[in-house]
C-alpha cells in the first residue's frame, strides 16, 4: 500500500471504522482527545523550559503573568485532559471486556469525555485570555485575589474545573453502575458479595483461611484483580472529585460576591485548614487513585502478557485495600514546611504512613516481575516494554517521593524542582505514561477490530524516546532542585540555565515522541478512520465479546 | 556522621539517589533482558519474599530515624517550642513585601535564632539563599497562622531572602538581598562548586 492510502485509510486498510461498537468508538474518541491534550502539555512544558533560559521567548515574553498562567493550565490539560481522559477511556472499556457485561451507559460515557474536553478547554481559555493563574494548588486566598486577577477568568476557570469534575462523576457513575449490575456472570451474585469482593475483603479472609489451614472463604473471587483495583481506585476519584468541586464553589462564591460588590473577609477561611483540606483531596488523585489505579494495570498487564494467574493474588488484592488506607492519610506529606502544622501530623501522615507507599508500591512491583518472570520466556512486545518502562518510572520517582516526605530533606526540598522534575515528572511520564502506553498497544487490535500498527520501528523509536526523555528531564530538573531551583518562580537572569538546557534536550525528546506516536497510529487507523471514529455508531453495542457466549444476548446501550 | 548545613545533606542525598537510580534501572533491564531468553537465568543474589518486604519497611522508616539522628534542624524544630531562642526577628508580609526589621539582621555562629513571620493577605514563603543560589532553609508563611522558624548557622554567609510560595505573579519580585548575615564561624561561607548564581 502507499503512503497516500495508508495515510487516508489506515495501515494495508485494514481498519474498518464502520465495524466498531458504540462501547469501541467511545473509547476511541477519549483516546484521541487525551493525546491531542497530552501534545498541548508537551509544548506548554516546553514553553515554559525555554523559557527558563531565554524568558523573552513568546508568548511567554519575560512576563510572569504570562508565564504562570501556562503553569496554571499546564497540569489541568495533562493531568485532566490528557491522563484522566486516557485512563477513564481505558477503564470504561475494561470493566465491560473483564467482567464480560455490558457498559450501563453509552451515552454517560460520550458525556465524560465531552465535558472533560470542554472543561479543560475552558480553562484553558481562562488562562489564555484573562492571564487567570493561582496555579492547580489554589493556596487560599489566591484565587480570590481579585487585586491580581480579572474576577470574569477566576470564574470561567472554576466553571471549566467544575465540568472536569461533573464528567469524572459521570466516569464513577458509569463503572459503578456496570460493575453492580447483577446481569451475565454476575446476575446470581448479591450487591454484598459484590462489594466484599471490590474491596478485597475476600482475599483478606483467603489470607486469613490459609494462615489458620481452613479452605479458602472462595476460590473465585466474584471480581477479578484489575476490577477491584478500578473499583478502589474509583473511591479516591470520588473523594478527589468532591473536594476540587467545593474547593471550587468556596472560590466561584467569593469570586461572585466580588462581582456583585460585596467586600467579603477572605480570611473567614483558615488558610491552613484550606490546604489541608485541599491536600488531602488532590494527594488522593497523587498518592490514590494513579498508585492503586497503576497497581491494578500493571496486574492486568502482567496477566494478559503472560496468559498466566497473577503471583501471590489474595496478597495483591489486601495491599490494595491497604493502599486505599494509606492514601487516606498521607497528605500532610506536603504541609512538613507549615510550621503551623501540628507535629504529630507531620510525623504520622507526612513521614509514617506516607512511607508505607513504599512497602504497597514495591510489592505491586514485586508480584508484576514475579509473575513475568514465572512466564518466561517472553517475547519482547511494545506492551512488555512499556511495561518494564512503567516499572523503572515508578521504581525511581516512588523512592523521590519518600525521601522528600521527610522533615529533613523538606526543609531544603520544599517547592523546588526535585518535587516536580524527580519525582513527579518522572512518575507521570515515565512510571504512568509508559503504563499507559503499554494499557494502549493492548487494547489497540482489540478497540480497533485488529487494525494493523503502520510501523513497529516508529513504536521502538517511540519507546526510547519516551523513556530516556523522561528520565532525562526529570533528573536535570532534579539537580537543579538540589542546587536551590524553585519550581514555581520566574528565573529572569538565566541563573539555572545549564541544567534547564539539558532539560530542555530531553524534553524535545518526549515532544518528539509525542509526534511519531501520533503520526504511527494516524497512519495506522487514516484519516478517514480518524474522522469516523466521531461519527455514530451503526451498532450499538456497549459491551465486548458477549455474543459469542451461549446464554447471553448481545446487550444494546442504555439510554 | 553528622550533617552541619544543607549542601552536605544535598550532597549525600545526590550521591545516593545516583547510586539507588543505577541499581533499580540495572535491576530491571537485567529482568527485561532475561525475560526473553530460553535458558534459566543465574541469579545474581536470591533474596527471600519477606526479606524484600523488611528491607522496605526499615527503608521507608529507617530514613527518617537515620535523618533525626544526622541533621540538626529536625529534632530542633520539633522540640522549637520549649527552646529559648538566643535572638528572635519579628518579619512581616503584605502586599508582596517583606517588612524587615529596622537593624540589620547579623547573627553570631551557633546563635539559635527564631524567624517569626507573619503575612497579612495570602500564603507566601520564607526562603534563605546563599549567593550561588542554592537554599540555606524554608518555611511557609501562611496568613492566620504561627509561622516560626528556629534555627542554628553553623557556617559564615550573607543570605538572600525569597519567597519560596507562588503568590500571584507580583509574587515573583520578593526578593530582599543580603538579608542575613552569619559571622564568627570557624567554616568558611558554604557554597556550590561552580554554583548556579
Amino acid at each position: 500500500m502507499s503512503f497516500m492510502s495508508d495515510l487516508i485509510h489506515g495501515a494495508d486498510g485494514k481498519f474498518d471504522v464502520d465495524s466498531l461498537s458504540a462501547l469501541q468508538k467511545v473509547t476511541l474518541r477519549a483516546v484521541v482527545m487525551s493525546f491531542l491534550f497530552y501534545g498541548l502539555a508537551a509544548i506548554e512544558g516546553m514553553i515554559m523550559r525555554v523559557a527558563t533560559v531565554v524568558p523573552s521567548i513568546p508568548p511567554v515574553h519575560a512576563q510572569p503573568e504570562h508565564y504562570f498562567s501556562i503553569m496554571t493550565v499546564h497540569p489541568i490539560v495533562g493531568i485532566f485532559g490528557s491522563t484522566y481522559q486516557l485512563v477513564f477511556a481505558a477503564f470504561m472499556f475494561l470493566i465491560p471486556y473483564l467482567t464480560k457485561k455490558p457498559l450501563f451507559s453509552i451515552k454517560l460515557a460520550n458525556f465524560v469525555w465531552i465535558m472533560i474536553t470542554v472543561g479543560t478547554a475552558t480553562s484553558w481559555i481562562a488562562a489564555f485570555v484573562w492571564q487567570y493563574a493561582p496555579l492547580y494548588t489554589l493556596y487560599w486566598p489566591l484565587p480570590a485575589d481579585t487585586e491580581q486577577f480579572k474576577i470574569i477568568g477566576g470564574i470561567v476557570f472554576v466553571l471549566g474545573v467544575a465540568m472536569i469534575m461533573i464528567g469524572t462523576l459521570g466516569f464513577i457513575y458509569n463503572i459503578y453502575a456496570t460493575i453492580f449490575a447483577r446481569v451475565g456472570i454476575h446476575k446470581n451474585k448479591t450487591t454484598k458479595e459484590l462489594l466484599i469482593s471490590g474491596f478485597g475483603i475476600d482475599g483478606l479472609f483467603n489470607l486469613f483461611h490459609k494462615l489458620t489451614g481452613r479452605q479458602p472463604y472462595t476460590k473465585e473471587p466474584a471480581l477479578s484483580l484489575p476490577v477491584v483495583a478500578i473499583f478502589r481506585g474509583t473511591v479516591d476519584t470520588f473523594l478527589d472529585a468532591l473536594v476540587i468541586l467545593s474547593a471550587g464553589i468556596l472560590v466561584l462564591v467569593y469570586l461572585l460576591a466580588d462581582a456583585g460588590g460585596l467586600n467579603w473577609d477572605v480570611h473567614a477561611v483558615d488558610a491552613l485548614l484550606y490546604k489541608n483540606w485541599f491536600w488531602w483531596g488532590l494527594d488522593l488523585v497523587a498518592d490514590g487513585l494513579v498508585l492503586i489505579y497503576v497497581a491494578g494495570s500493571w496486574y492486568l498487564l502482567a496477566t494478559i502478557i503472560t496468559g498466566q494467574k497473577l503471583f501471590m493474588e489474595n496478597v495483591a488484592r489486601a495491599a490494595l485495600m491497604l493502599e486505599l488506607l494509606v492514601s487516606w492519610m498521607v497528605w500532610s506529606h506536603h504541609l512538613l514546611a507549615d510550621q503551623g502544622q501540628p507535629e504529630m501530623m507531620k510525623l504520622v501522615s507526612g513521614e509514617m504512613v506516607t512511607a508505607f507507599e513504599l512497602l504497597t508500591q514495591g510489592l505491586a512491583l514485586f508480584i508484576t516481575l514475579m509473575t513475568l518472570w514465572k512466564a518466561r520466556p517472553l517475547k519482547m512486545t511494545n506492551e512488555l516494554k512499556y511495561l518494564l518502562g512503567g516499572l523503572v518510572g515508578f521504581g525511581l520517582a516512588v523512592p523521590a517521593g519518600i525521601i522528600q516526605a521527610d522533615m529533613a530533606m523538606n526543609r531544603v526540598l520544599h517547592n523546588t524542582q526535585w518535587i516536580i522534575g524527580a519525582h513527579v515528572h518522572i512518575a507521570i511520564l515515565v512510571g504512568l505514561t509508559m503504563t499507559l502506553y503499554s494499557v494502549v498497544y493492548v487494547l489497540f487490535p482489540i478497540v480497533t477490530n485488529n487494525a494493523k500498527l503502520w510501523s513497529q520501528k516508529l513504536a521502538n523509536i517511540h519507546f526510547w524516546l519516551q523513556l530516556i526523555g523522561g528520565i532525562g528531564m526529570g533528573a536535570f530538573m532534579g539537580m537543579a532542585g538540589l542546587d536551590g531551583m524553585l519550581r514555581r518562580h520566574m528565573y529572569l537572569n538565566g541563573e539555572f540555565s545549564t541544567y534547564m538546557t539539558l532539560a530542555a534536550i530531553f524534553g524535545t525528546m518526549l515532544l518528539s515522541a509525542w509526534v511519531i506516536f501520533l503520526f504511527n497510529i494516524i497512519m495506522s487507523v487514516g484519516l478517514k478512520g480518524l474522522i469516523g471514529i466521531f461519527l455514530p455508531a451503526k451498532n450499538d453495542i456497549a459491551s465486548y465479546g458477549l455474543e459469542e457466549e451461549e446464554e447471553l444476548e448481545p446487550v444494546p446501550a442504555k439510554a | 556522621m553528622s550533617f552541619s548545613n544543607s549542601i552536605e545533606l544535598l550532597q549525600f542525598h545526590w550521591m545516593a539517589y545516583t547510586i539507588y537510580s543505577f541499581m533499580i534501572i540495572s535491576v530491571i533491564a537485567w529482568f527485561a533482558y532475561n525475560l526473553t531468553k530460553k535458558e534459566k537465568a543465574k541469579a545474581v543474589v536470591r533474596i527471600p519474599f519477606y526479606t524484600y518486604m523488611a528491607f522496605l519497611v526499615a527503608g521507608g522508616v529507617g530514613h527518617h530515624i537515620f535523618t533525626y539522628n544526622t541533621v540538626p534542624w529536625v529534632s530542633e524544630d520539633l522540640t522549637r517550642h520549649e527552646i529559648t531562642p538566643d535572638k528572635t526577628y519579628h518579619i512581616s508580609i503584605a502586599k508582596h513585601h517583606y517588612s524587615m526589621p529596622k537593624e540589620k539582621i547579623l547573627i553570631a555562629c551557633g546563635e539559635k535564632v527564631m524567624f517569626d513571620v507573619v503575612s497579612s493577605d495570602l500564603t507566601y514563603g520564607f526562603g534563605l539563599f546563599r549567593k550561588d543560589g542554592s537554599m540555606v532553609t524554608q518555611m511557609q508563611v501562611n496568613p492566620g497562622s504561627k509561622n516560626d522558624l528556629l534555627w542554628t548557622f553553623n557556617h559564615n554567609g550573607v543570605f538572600d531572602l525569597m519567597s519560596t510560595e507562588y503568590s500571584g505573579p507580583a509574587g515573583n519580585a520578593m526578593f530582599v538581598p543580603d538579608a542575613v548575615e552569619v559571622r564568627g564561624c570557624q567554616r568558611k561561607v558554604a557554597m556550590l562548586e561552580g554554583g548556579a548564581k
